[in-house]
């Protein structure tokens, strides 16, 4: 049979001190420190070009980023495309999706937005249409307009920040909501502040440096 | 294809063309008339400096393939399954540095490229893969022959593209050859549709370039390089692991004088083996799950780990939570993604390994004061050594045969391995000095990786000698590439550990299944030996101790492939072992162990 190697049982051997958690952190062996998890706005300026929204999703899956949204379109500069991911990961994890994302070659610039930046999302909510005037005094009340009325459904886009959009769809569904779409976030960093980091190289033009609307 | 209105006109082009680079040298530019996308495939590689091809040949690379005819500058060796053509691109990559180039054709072709692909992604191999693909106005009809290459591979290539036009298609090629081989290495892919390689155009591929988008970092943040050198120069405890990062970046050198002027213990992971010298007291050997014992209390103990060019695998790490625990971590690495990745690194150090070996050089002005720490480290290598016992009622020892291989061939020779026992044995049991000398499977843990990947080391340095060890079943996966190896003539020395089983599974069923040899075992392999001598090499079967250094002798005069079919103890298995996800300090000196542990 195999035989036994020479020295000292695993029993018989020294022992480190420290310890580290789950993320390779080194830490107090007395408290296994764990970090929590917290939402993340990536706004990533890319190539527009065919495919890059299945790397850019298929990375996220396949390293198992825990995504909430994901939203894509054109910038001025029409070669570029800006996408705004949101994601609720810990630190370590927040931190290796920007830089995975970064490595993508067709990735120009990853950055994480402050919690001031501006952050929109569309929803459109399709609602039972059988009291139109409570419908019509919400959607006033949330800024929200009504894309398309009918004898049986009433449908109405609201637009803001995830919280008036959650408050929204809590009001309508007293009525009955039959359907709903959200887009998720799209934002930009708030002010003067350039959402993406662009190197000299790729330096974008003059009308893309333009300081983003505020709301 | 029509002639006559194209061809004054690329004529025309090709002499522009040879006008506009008067820097390169005579000799490296293309210099046939481009006349369709194919020839500007051919002429991208051969501008790259492309020497050899591997693939296998299809409908819907034919045009590739056509252009390549009367092409005398570049070798394409047709290989006996496009497996075997990306196995020996990643190995002629690995030995040369530069990116291999691998061809196929659309659909299974290319599916077949895939393992091979994503062994090169996981181990940062340069090498770029060429696939034919329908034309584009059948693409997504699910045409004959057809695939999502560029979906397939997403995962598995540092970037990849569909060339959409021939006026582009040398471009494309000139950019993956480029990404392929600069910042980290990894593979790249560029799929031809065939009405791209087809089509006439005339026009001349630029030199490989980057994106203006893709920066690797060079050298490392000055004060971030004063900041660890301070760190390891107070360290009671250093250690540096040496990964496959400071082969590629061909920076064993620096690493050598940086650790014998500091005296700095090294161990390598198993990519990184041969950065440093085994021979060199200061050597720690390997690390890792069938690393030797003193590596991985070294690893385990240490309190200043210098990592460079390493991912942190948990082949490497085992539980990272007992990963060096006591250590601050500097870690260098060209790729931002790395750092912190698995094991939170202290002081991230990012830039090529080269250079930053040179920065912190310049930077370290004390070496630490580890007297004690060496003497340590060499208690655990008096108390661990790799060993083995040699009854001599017993049938061949694998380690035995693999030591006397060690001692017959020259410290260059190149050794190439499949994935298994012999894998292992392999690693454990050759004496590695130099770089570039370990051609396996790493990441990924390809089966039949070994042999192919001979070829491709054969074809990048003939000169050389090249054994590849293998398993019965490893090279049961890859054989027939064979008829490659007697077509070639080439002199590679393929050692079959055989031991009649998938022994590394068997040895798992024997530790954690209850000996339940489910689908392991391998009695109906065929005699190797007689294998060969069909294909046309030279086949040995190896059983006694006393045959050993005979067999060794005739297979390396024979000039050609031969096998050595060497009968080995099935029982025999591969320890030190850290069982999966375990603590490496606690690695099991033979099977009880593992019931302790």
């Amino acid at each position: 049979m195999t035989g036994k190697l020479p020295g000292p049982g695993p029993g018989e051997r020294m022992r480190p001190e420290g310890r580290r958690n789950e993320d390779g952190i080194r830490i107090d062996p007395e408290a296994e420190a764990r970090h929590e998890p917290r939402r993340a706005v990536l706004s990533a300026l890319v190539e527009h070009q065919p495919g890059v929204l299945a790397e850019v999703s298929g990375l996220f899956s396949r390293r198992q980023f825990n995504i909430e949204s994901l939203t894509v379109g054109t910038t001025v500069d029409e070669s570029r495309a800006r996408m705004t991911i949101v994601i609720e990961e810990t630190r370590p994890g927040i931190q290796q999706a920007k830089k995975q994302l970064r490595k993508l070659i067709p990735v120009v610039s990853v950055r994480e937005l402050d919690h001031d930046s501006i952050q929109r999302e569309l929803v459109i909510v399709k609602v039972n249409g059988d009291e139109p005037d409570k419908v019509h005094a919400i959607t006033e009340m949330y800024g929200g307009e009504t894309l398309d009325a009918g004898p049986r459904t009433i449908t109405v886009e609201i637009t803001g920040n995830v919280q008036k959009i959650d408050d929204a769809i809590d009001a309508y569904k007293q009525f009955g909501i039959r359907e709903i779409v959200r887009t998720g976030y799209a934002a930009l960093s708030r002010g003067e502040q350039q959402t993406a980091e662009v190197e000299e190289t790729v330096k974008l033009t003059a009308e893309t440096e333009t300081p983003a609307d505020d709301d | 294809m029509s002639d006559s209105a194209q061809t004054p006109h690329a004529d025309e082009v090709e002499a522009e063309a040879t006008d506009e680079k008067p820097g390169q040298p005579e000799g490296e530019s293309h210099v046939e008339p481009i006349e369709n996308g194919a020839d500007a495939v051919v002429a991208a590689l051969k501008n790259a400096g492309v020497d050899y091809l591997f693939g296998v040949q299809g409908g819907a690379i034919m045009p590739v393939y056509d252009a390549l005819y009367s092409e005398t500058d570049m070798t394409h060796v047709t290989m006996a399954h496009e497996q075997g053509a990306v196995h020996a691109a990643d190995a002629y990559g690995i030995v040369t540095g530069d990116p291999g180039v691998c061809m196929a054709t659309s659909g299974p072709g290319a599916t077949n490229l895939v393992t091979g692909i994503a062994d090169a992604s996981m181990d940062s191999d340069p090498l770029i893969a060429l696939t034919g693909q329908v034309p584009t106005d059948l693409v997504g009809n699910d045409a004959f022959q057809e695939t999502d290459t560029i979906g397939v591979t997403q995962p598995i290539t540092k970037y990849n593209h569909f060339a959409a036009s021939p006026d582009e298609v040398g471009d494309d090629v000139s950019t993956a050859y480029a990404l392929a081989d600069e910042g980290r290495q990894g593979p790249t892919l560029v799929d031809l549709p065939k009405d791209v390689t087809q089509p006439e155009t005339d026009v001349e591929p630029g030199k490989p370039e980057t994106p203006d988008t893709y920066n690797p970092p060079e050298k490392a943040d000055e004060d971030a390089v004063s900041e660890a050198a301070d760190v390891i120069s107070d360290a009671d405890k250093p250690v540096i692991l040496a990964g496959g990062g400071v082969i590629k970046a061909n920076a064993s050198d620096e690493l050598r004088a940086f650790a014998k002027k500091h005296e700095i213990p090294v161990m390598t992971t198993m990519p990184g083996t041969g950065a440093f010298d085994q021979t060199h007291e200061l050597s720690m050997g390997i690390a890792g799950m069938h690393g030797t014992g003193y590596a991985n209390m070294a690893i385990t103990l240490t309190d200043c780990m210098l990592a460079i060019g390493t991912r942190f695998d948990d082949r490497l790490t085992g539980d990272v939570k007992t990963f060096a625990p006591d250590a601050d971590v500097v870690h260098v690495d060209i790729d931002p993604a790395e750092i912190s990745k698995n094991i939170e690194a202290d002081y991230p150090l990012l830039g090529d390994a080269k250079a930053v070996l040179d920065q912190l050089g310049d930077a370290m002005t004390d070496s630490p004061e580890a007297e004690a720490w060496r003497e340590q480290c060499q208690t655990w290598k008096d108390e661990y050594p790799l060993d083995y016992e040699m009854p001599e009622d017993r049938p061949l020892k694998p380690q035995y045969v693999v030591e006397q291989f060690d001692e017959a061939m020259p410290d260059d020779t190149i050794v190439t391995a499949g994935v298994g026992q012999h894998q292992m044995w392999a690693w454990q049991y050759w004496t590695w000095t130099e770089p570039r000398t370990w051609v396996t499977s790493h990441g990924l843990g390809t089966m039949g990786y070994g042999f192919p990947a001979a070829i491709g080391a054969k074809i990048a340095e003939p000169d050389r000698e090249v054994v590849a060890f293998e398993g019965d079943g490893s090279f049961l996966m890859t054989s027939q590439e064979l008829s490659v190896a007697v077509r070639e003539n080439l002199d590679i020395t393929i050692v079959v550990l055989n031991n009649e089983a998938i022994g590394m599974v068997r040895q798992w069923q024997d530790g954690f299944y209850e000996g339940r040899h489910m689908a392991s075992e391998y009695p109906w392999v065929p005699e190797f030996d007689k294998l060969a001598e069909a294909y046309g090499a030279r086949g040995f079967r190896l059983e006694d101790y006393e045959e050993v250094d005979e067999v060794i002798e005739a297979a390396m005069e024979y000039d050609g492939p031969s096998v050595v079919d060497a009968i080995i103890d099935p029982e025999e298995n591969v320890y030190p072992m850290v069982p999966s996800g375990g603590d490496n300090s606690l690695f099991a000196l033979s099977e009880a162990d593992l019931d302790e542990i």
